[in-house]
């Protein structure tokens, strides 16, 4: 039984994880109806300068964090204001050939920077080992993971909600003609949203690389996962991708547990059948455009 | 009546060879004799032009993006590797047709899949088709060999009579031919009512059902004919190269063959055949300056060629055979590409 619930503790934090990882794609893809998927580049780029930071100059673990996330939404921006913004209004087949040149490219330049072993940051004392709690063991790591992730998660959750740039990005999303018409400066909007899910993917992929693993095919090996937490748990509103992040963490880690040996064919599976039996997602509202 | 001959008779004159093809295969059988020592590459690059036919026929004429047509690649490869490895089919062009029917079955299943949704959902259920086997293909690794691939693959002679020798000049030829004959069929196809059809329906789907095109029964028909192409490449990479591994499903394959047809153009088949050639060039050269990071390189041009735009690179790609043409022949027999955007 209490193998059972770390499974299942380990399996929220991975799902979790996978949200903060996919909320950025969420926007861009669902919101934005542009397919990037780049997306896991900037995780990487973030993973790769916090284990830089942390490795090589000594930071702490927990100031290389946020510069984790600065850094990637910096790259992010730029990357947004240069090449990203000429696409938004091309066909899905100019976006999907752009971004999966940006993949290989950032591929093969974090292979000749970093080289292609898998790299490790190293974790302060304090997040390592287990703590027990009446028979459960809950790695420090993970509740870690797990805190941070869901105060984001909070805190997403209320911008959308709550501020006048949620209801900004609400509106630009919902029609940007007409948002363009009452003032609202929506190339602007989409332009820090963007650097804004890049910051949090690269924040994602500095707390990942403990858990997935840091190496130059990051974007490609969870690409589609990125994929399936956007396209499954619909765009509509945020907790869909969350959910149905939880949902995929929980059941990777249970079928890597429990059925090692067909685990990624169970996923795949559930994922087509669900995308057949709801094509916008199992959260989905609004109809594809 | 007259509007159906006017439709009739411009399907026919579309469909007449022109000069410039029948220059193009003469190249084409010219460069086999002419570069003996260049078997293996020449080889590889016919199998990629029959591989990007295959991902035309679906992208160029039916508007389907596809992150996942490895799938059909594969398991022509893993049928035509089995076969020869099991002795079930010996002879090489039999067993090219029963690995292209296995592809065309696996296509034709999952086509149901693939015409529900949008294009989002059509990404998204290729690129998990193509997953998905690679998954299954590594679950039961005592068949496929898992990520060693198939080992002690042994080819019998084509028909009984040439045998397959290590300088692959019988591979070159055996693939050429294939792709010839492909080529042909894939030609009638596209340039019968059928292909006709198959544009209405890229170009707008809902028109094209209001003007009684059975949408979906056409696109399942073309993405089954184009896995049993993608079939007949995946089984000729096997025969010619005596392996299969599970990198046949990989992302990067059906990625790198996006880029073949990107490079060539979408839409008037020979696209595929010229990117084909272009990107096996462009892998060389890349993979001579920088062994381990061409990828980057590959990465560029893709982006490169997105910003700029297909359309446009393939105006100055053209423009000067176009006006060597003009001065011998006129205004109308201009090499034009019909494209487009196929999405």
């Amino acid at each position: 039984m209490a193998s059972v619930l770390t499974n299942l503790f380990d399996g929220v934090a991975y799902g979790m994880l996978l949200f903060v990882l996919a909320c950025g794609l969420a926007v861009t893809l669902g919101l934005m109806n542009f397919v990037n998927l780049a997306h896991g580049a900037f995780a990487m780029a973030g993973g790769y300068i916090c284990a830089v930071l942390v490795n090589n100059s000594g930071w702490p673990f927990f100031a290389a964090l946020p510069l984790a996330f600065v850094a990637s939404a910096l790259i992010g921006i730029a990357l947004e204001r240069t090449l990203y913004r000429h696409l938004y209004t091309r066909s899905h087949l100019d976006q999907v050939l752009f971004s999966i040149g940006l993949v290989f490219m950032s591929v093969a330049a974090v292979d000749y920077i970093m080289g292609s072993s898998r790299t490790f940051i190293k974790l302060p004392a304090a997040l390592e080992g287990q703590i027990d709690l009446s028979g459960i063991g809950i790695g420090r790591y993970r509740l870690m993971i797990v805190v941070i992730c869901g105060l984001l998660t909070l805190a997403l959750q209320l911008i959308l909600a709550r501020t006048r740039f949620g209801s900004r990005l609400r509106a630009a999303v919902d029609d940007p003609r007409a948002a363009i018409g009452l003032g609202i400066n929506v190339p602007q909007v989409f332009a820090f949203t963007f650097a804004f899910g890049c910051g949090l993917a690269g924040l994602g992929g500095a707390l990942s690389a403990e858990i997935l693993g840091l190496d130059p095919y990051f974007p490609l090996k969870f690409m589609i996962y990125f994929l399936i937490v956007v396209t499954v748990g619909g765009s509509s509103s945020i907790t869909g991708p969350f959910l149905a992040s939880l949902l995929l963490g929980i059941a990777d880690v249970a079928g890597k547990y429990y059925v090692p040996k067909i685990g990624p064919f169970v996923i795949y599976t559930v994922m087509i059948v669900i995308l057949l039996w709801r094509p916008n997602g199992l959260f989905g509202r609004t109809p594809a455009r | 009546m007259t509007a159906r001959s006017d439709v009739s008779s411009h399907a026919i004159a579309s469909a007449r060879w022109r000069p410039s093809e029948v220059v193009f295969w003469i190249v084409a059988l010219s460069c086999a004799f002419l570069f003996p020592s260049r078997y293996l590459i020449m080889t590889d690059i016919v199998r990629l032009a029959l591989f990007a036919l295959s991902l035309d026929l679906i992208l160029g004429y039916a508007g389907i993006v596809s992150l996942g047509h490895a799938a059909f690649f594969g398991v022509g490869a893993y049928s035509a590797g089995l076969m020869a490895l099991h002795g079930i089919v010996n002879e090489p062009v039999f067993a090219l047709v029963v690995a292209g029917l296995v592809a065309a079955a696996v296509g034709f299943l999952t086509s149901f899949l693939v015409i529900r949704g949008v294009d989002l959902t059509r990404l998204m259920v290729t690129l998990g088709i193509a997953l998905l086997l690679e998954a299954l293909g590594e679950r039961f690794s005592n068949i496929t060999g898992g990520t060693d691939g198939l080992q002690g693959i042994e080819m019998q002679p084509i028909l009984g009579l040439f045998a397959f020798d290590m300088f692959g000049k019988t591979g070159l030829f055996y693939s050429l031919i294939v792709l010839f004959v492909l080529f042909l069929l894939a030609r009638r196809v596209v340039h019968s009512p059928f292909g006709l059809s198959l544009r209405a329906i890229r170009n707008n789907p809902l028109r094209a059902a209001a003007i009684g095109v059975p949408v979906n029964r056409r696109l399942i028909a073309i993405y089954t004919l184009a896995a049993f192409y993608a079939g007949i490449a995946g089984a000729l990479f096997t025969q010619t190269t005596a392996l299969a591994s599970l990198d046949v499903f990989s992302f990067e394959r059906s990625a790198d063959l996006m880029l073949v047809l990107v490079i060539g153009g979408t839409g008037y088949l020979y696209g595929g055949l010229i990117g084909a050639v272009v990107f096996k060039m462009l892998q060389e050269l890349f993979q001579s300056i920088t062994p381990q990071y061409w990828l980057f390189w590959i990465g560029l041009v893709l982006v490169v060629i997105v910003l700029v735009g297909r359309a446009r690179i393939h105006r100055w790609v053209l423009f000067v055979p176009n006006q060597i043409i003009r001065q011998f022949a006129g205004r109308k027999a201009v090499v034009a590409v019909p494209e487009r955007d196929a999405s």
